[in-house]
């Protein structure tokens, strides 16, 4: 599993611009599924048969991470960008971002003012070492993401793009040790979540589920003075029970508590006060669809560098496998 | 550019398009098969096919242009018969002082008052003003003449008059109104696919117009006609104009609402280069359109969106380039003539 | 229907967003006596519908008021204290010596403890309090109080009904058992005294105050011809509606503006004129918060409205309304209704004025 997690986040995939991240998957996912397909926007559905064809059950994770794009190339060749999803200007200076078709560049900053303020975004640029405006290799609409090799050392992993590759790796992970799932269950890697959970909204409408789970991060209170959130890393998968987005489906959410202590999992209970998952629009579709959320706790979300427990992403494919094996009660 | 004209001058602010729907509906009704108003108010008008497809095409494309333009909304009427109100869509405030409005549908005259610069205090010159400190005159002292000739909830638009100025033309509300003039230029052509040309209501308060016209529409992919921002002016840094004037058809990347159809983008910039129509990419990142709302409906519209470059939108004077305009016109109905099935179908 | 004696029901129990639970019961119980069918509906709302005698199909009317309160959510346990996350938008001004009940494995009283004066420094007296620096203190060790609450309990206000002079009452969560307490006396207006061709959703929807998951789903499924949204709105602080408050007693307010149809804000303003109904017109010149907003946009898209009950200190435990506006608001509906006909959905089209 680590050689794959390795593969997925050093894969270049910003909103928008997933087809690197789906060509992987694809491969991964073959002879593991009863039917695969793609839509418009790009999400990439992968059918497990199951026991129970008169229900349909949606699992999802992300495929896209956040980024960067050009807005416009100055006279000296140096391009001024905006953010793809929730980029934090804290730490962009010095970072290097890498292009679709490889191409690296490093992060510079303006002349500040005042230094005590962090700068925006339109105080830097990226430099990819442009002679002048007409022969700079990028162009306006070019979009990068953070170029970071993966790192693994005693259990713990630090790379880009957990969020949420390592959602992805879950539901590969699953595929390959489900048997025979409850219900026809549909493993969607979605695209365009950092930017509105834009391709959970349109899979969800064509799958119509009757319950839906995203496998997603979320972000931990276990480190020097952070804000007092329950979760940390290494204590085991979080089941949600609210986000910035959504109160999760309060039958499911203790389905999913029952079903991990009858398997034996160990799991925490997370709330978190901001930002969301693809479950927030899997939950509006049509007449509403159940949906819950199964965290993989995480460090540093939204850096180049995130960090996670291999325990618990182990324990997130038996939870996972737990869930998706057994019938829903949603009571 | 008479109907740019007619369409600048009317008024019709977000949730109160009548005027401009009619004015549409005039002008498109020799050249479209059916058409049909839903209950938001959209117009949405069919233009069947009339011409061989070549190759595989989609059944039913989709052009959306906004009716609705930014506005104020009467939200109190005062002892003195002054009028309070707050933006619908937004608007500077700082664009409002010493402005002409029209107010409500029988067009009552206003100005938008503001203390005589002998009697400001050198602090309140550096103040931008805010909303609930300015008032609409209309001519009267007390409340009950005020309203007996404005309701609170009646809306007040800019009241300017459209203007061509060499190559240039000057009006309210390009935005969108470049946008449905161009969409009426388009019905008026053939095509190889069923065209729903919708004139939307409500995007200025959150794209809602077009949310319910795709749905009901169902199109296989779709393209927003806009009026965009053009920022520019000169500036001390190089930095990006969003987009300029002359520069041609506007084309999204991203912006806030959505990302362009990656097949789409590609070969709407092929038939630009291969007619040799200038063009240019909006800076990504800024604004939103109904393509944002479009391209979420149901499960998932291939969605575009191409502008007319127009500087100072949302204030009560833009400027266009009546080439940008009638290049607009060019790229989009050549690049609809030769949209093929195989453009919108998903990546493996 | 006693409208006070069921807002009181309905104000002194809890239902936070998403749990609704204890509302949905109350709500299920009075409907019941006005309605032909009451539903649970999967997602949380309940769903009475009275049935119009005109001829099938009948068009159908949806009136929605949201029965969810906003509330506080364990996030986190420290030394047997809560450290708690807000569900839905609160002021945490209010908070500090607040009591509440947390609904852990049973429910326990709590207080937001506030630190005494003589031990908060001026500088500290000069700052708000955070919501992730206040305490909710349940009074047990602290092994204890892991064995009764965990992470993802609620916290609601404990705050019994408080009758004022006259038909003025406060409380908790009026915000907005006001507007199901209206849905409930429209239904029984109905059911009592006018006949009426239309098919009446009656609903209760879940999780306004988050994500209007009620409202969107609800619409969605039931697909009414015209839908209507009972919120309560400002109330002013003097005796005269002020543009974007309105007066106590003065009436129910009645929406205008993008998220309205502007024929029903008409047929709704006539009705009130017809029935020597006081009312208040409230312009809505964006949004309008309401669960009217996503029933808009529903599918194809539906006529809406929106009828606002004014109330005082939104969002705390000290809402404040006068009754008479709820029962107003109720009558309204259901004269509104009455007059829903087989011509209603013509008249909503908006027309093409070729001849200008």
């Amino acid at each position: 599993m680590k050689e794959l997690v390795k593969r997925l986040t050093e894969a270049y995939g910003p909103s928008g611009f997933e087809a690197q991240v789906r060509a992987i998957i694809a491969a991964e996912v073959k002879g593991l599924a009863d039917e695969v397909r793609t839509d418009g926007i790009g999400n990439l559905f992968v059918l497990k048969k199951g026991r129970d064809s008169s229900h349909r059950a949606l699992v999802a994770a992300h495929m896209d991470e956040i980024g960067v794009m050009v807005t416009h190339i100055d006279k000296d060749g140096f391009a001024r960008f905006t953010r793809i999803g929730g980029v934090r200007p804290l730490g962009l200076p010095g970072a290097r971002v890498v292009f679709a078709n490889g191409l690296v560049g490093s992060i510079g900053l303006e002349k500040l003012e005042d230094r005590t303020k962090v700068p925006d975004l339109d105080k830097m640029f990226i430099d990819v070492g442009a002679k002048d405006k007409d022969t700079c290799p990028v162009k306006v609409g070019d979009a990068a993401t953070f170029w970071q090799p993966f790192a693994a050392q005693h259990g713990r992993w630090i790379a880009k793009a957990f969020d949420d590759r390592i959602g992805c790796a879950v539901l590969i992970e699953t595929l390959r040790a489900l048997p025979k799932p409850a219900y026809d269950t549909y493993f969607v890697f979605t695209a365009q979540e950092e930017v509105g959970v834009r391709g959970a909204t349109v899979a969800a409408f064509g799958v119509e589920p009757d319950y839906a789970i995203a496998v997603d991060v979320t972000p931990t209170g276990d480190t020097p003075e952070s804000h007092p959130i329950a979760a940390g890393i290494g204590k085991g998968p979080a089941i949600k029970v609210m986000d910035r987005g959504m109160i999760v489906h309060q039958g499911l959410k203790d389905w999913m508590i029952r079903t991990a202590e009858e398997a034996g999992i160990r799991y925490q209970l997370e709330v978190l006060e901001f930002g969301s998952t693809d479950a927030m629009a899997m939950q509006t579709t049509r007449e509403g669809v159940p949906a819950g959320v199964l965290s993989i706790p995480t460090r540093h979300v939204h850096s180049p560098s995130e960090m996670v427990d291999e325990g618990d992403v182990q324990d997130s494919v038996k939870l996972l496998a737990a869930l998706l094996s057994r019938p829903v009660s949603l009571e | 550019m008479t109907l740019l004209k007619e369409l600048s001058e009317a008024r019709g602010v977000s949730g109160r398009e009548d005027e401009i729907r009619s004015i549409l509906f005039r002008h498109i009704r020799e050249h479209i098969d059916e058409h049909r108003v839903d209950a938001l108010g959209n117009l949405i008008a069919v233009r069947k096919a009339r011409v061989p497809a070549g190759a595989p095409v989609p059944r039913k494309v989709m052009l959306a242009a906004h009716m609705d333009e930014v506005g104020l909304m009467i939200t109190e009427i005062t002892k003195s018969g002054l009028l309070r109100f707050q933006p619908t869509g937004g608007i500077d405030p700082r664009l409002l002082l010493a402005k002409k409005v029209l107010i409500g549908d029988n067009k009552v005259p206003g100005v938008i008052g503001v203390k005589p610069i002998h009697k400001l205090k050198a602090e309140e010159l550096e103040q931008v003003p805010k909303y609930e400190q300015l008032t609409i005159d209309i001519g009267v002292t007390t409340q009950s003449a005020a309203e007996a000739l404005t309701h609170v909830g009646d809306y007040a638009t800019f009241d300017t008059a459209y203007e061509e100025l060499g190559p240039f033309a000057k009006g309210k509300a390009f935005d969108d109104r470049a946008g449905c003039a161009v969409l009426v230029e388009l019905l008026k052509h053939d095509y190889p696919f069923d065209l729903h040309a919708v004139f939307t209501v409500q995007e200025e308060v959150g794209l809602r117009g077009a949310r319910v016209a795709a749905y009901s529409v169902e199109p296989d992919c779709a393209i927003a006609l806009e009026g965009t921002i053009a920022d520019d002016l000169p500036k001390k840094k190089d930095v990006s104009p969003t987009s300029r004037l002359g520069g041609g058809p506007v084309l999204t990347v991203m912006d806030r609402t959505f990302i362009a159809h990656a097949g789409m983008l590609r070969h709407t910039i092929a038939v630009a280069e291969k007619h040799g129509i200038p063009y240019q990419f909006k800076q990504p990142g800024i604004g939103g359109t109904d393509a944002g709302a479009i391209h979420l409906t149901r499960e998932g519209i291939p969605s575009l969106t191409i502008a007319v470059p127009c500087r100072y939108i949302h204030s009560p004077v833009a400027l266009l380039y009546i080439k940008d305009f009638e290049h607009t016109i060019t790229l989009v109905r050549e690049t609809l003539r030769t949209l093929t099935l195989d453009i919108i179908r998903p990546e493996a | 229907m006693d409208c006070k004696e069921f807002l009181q029901r309905l104000s002194e129990a809890a239902g936070p967003s998403g749990y609704e639970r204890a509302i949905r019961e109350l709500v299920a119980e009075e409907f019941r006596r006005y309605a032909h069918d009451v539903q649970m509906h999967k997602m949380g709302s309940v769903i009475a519908l009275r049935r119009g005698d005109g001829e099938e199909p009948r068009r159908r009317i949806l009136l929605a008021g949201h029965m969810d309160e906003v509330a506080l959510m364990v996030s986190k346990m420290d030394e047997g204290f809560l450290h708690v996350a807000e569900v839905g938008g609160l002021d945490p001004r209010i908070l500090p010596g607040q009591e509440v009940i947390v609904h852990g494995r049973r429910e326990l009283p709590g207080i937001i403890g506030a630190r005494p004066p003589h031990v908060v420094t001026p500088e500290e007296r000069n700052k708000v309090i955070p919501l992730h620096e206040l305490l909710v203190d349940v009074a047990l060790p602290p092994e204890e109080v892991s064995q009764w609450v965990r992470v993802g309990d609620l916290v609601t206000f404990r705050r019994p009904f408080i009758p004022l002079q006259k038909d003025w009452v406060a409380g908790k969560s009026f915000d907005d058992r006001v507007g199901v307490v209206v849905v409930g006396e429209c239904l029984s207006n109905l059911a009592e005294r006018w006949k009426h061709s239309w098919d009446v959703y009656g609903v209760a929807t879940c999780q306004e105050e988050v994500t209007f998951l009620g409202a969107i789903t609800t619409t969605y499924g039931i697909r009414p011809d015209i839908a209507i949204a009972i919120d309560v709105t400002f109330g002013s602080m003097g005796d005269s509606a002020d543009g974007e408050n309105f007066q106590m007693g003065g009436g129910p307010a009645i929406g205008y503006g993008p998220n309205v149809h502007p024929k029903i804000h008409q047929m709704l303003v006539e009705t009130a004129k017809k029935l020597e109904i006081p009312y208040q017109i409230e312009p809505l010149p964006r949004g309008s918060g309401t669960d009217a907003w996503p029933m808009q946009v529903s599918r194809e898209g539906i006529p809406t409205g929106v009828i606002g009950v004014p109330l005082r200190y939104m969002h705390t435990p000290v809402e404040t309304v006068c009754v008479t506006d709820i029962e107003r608001a109720g009558r309204l509906l259901a004269a509104f209704i009455a007059g829903l006909d087989a011509s209603t959905m013509e008249k909503l089209t908006p027309r093409l004025d070729v001849e200008a």
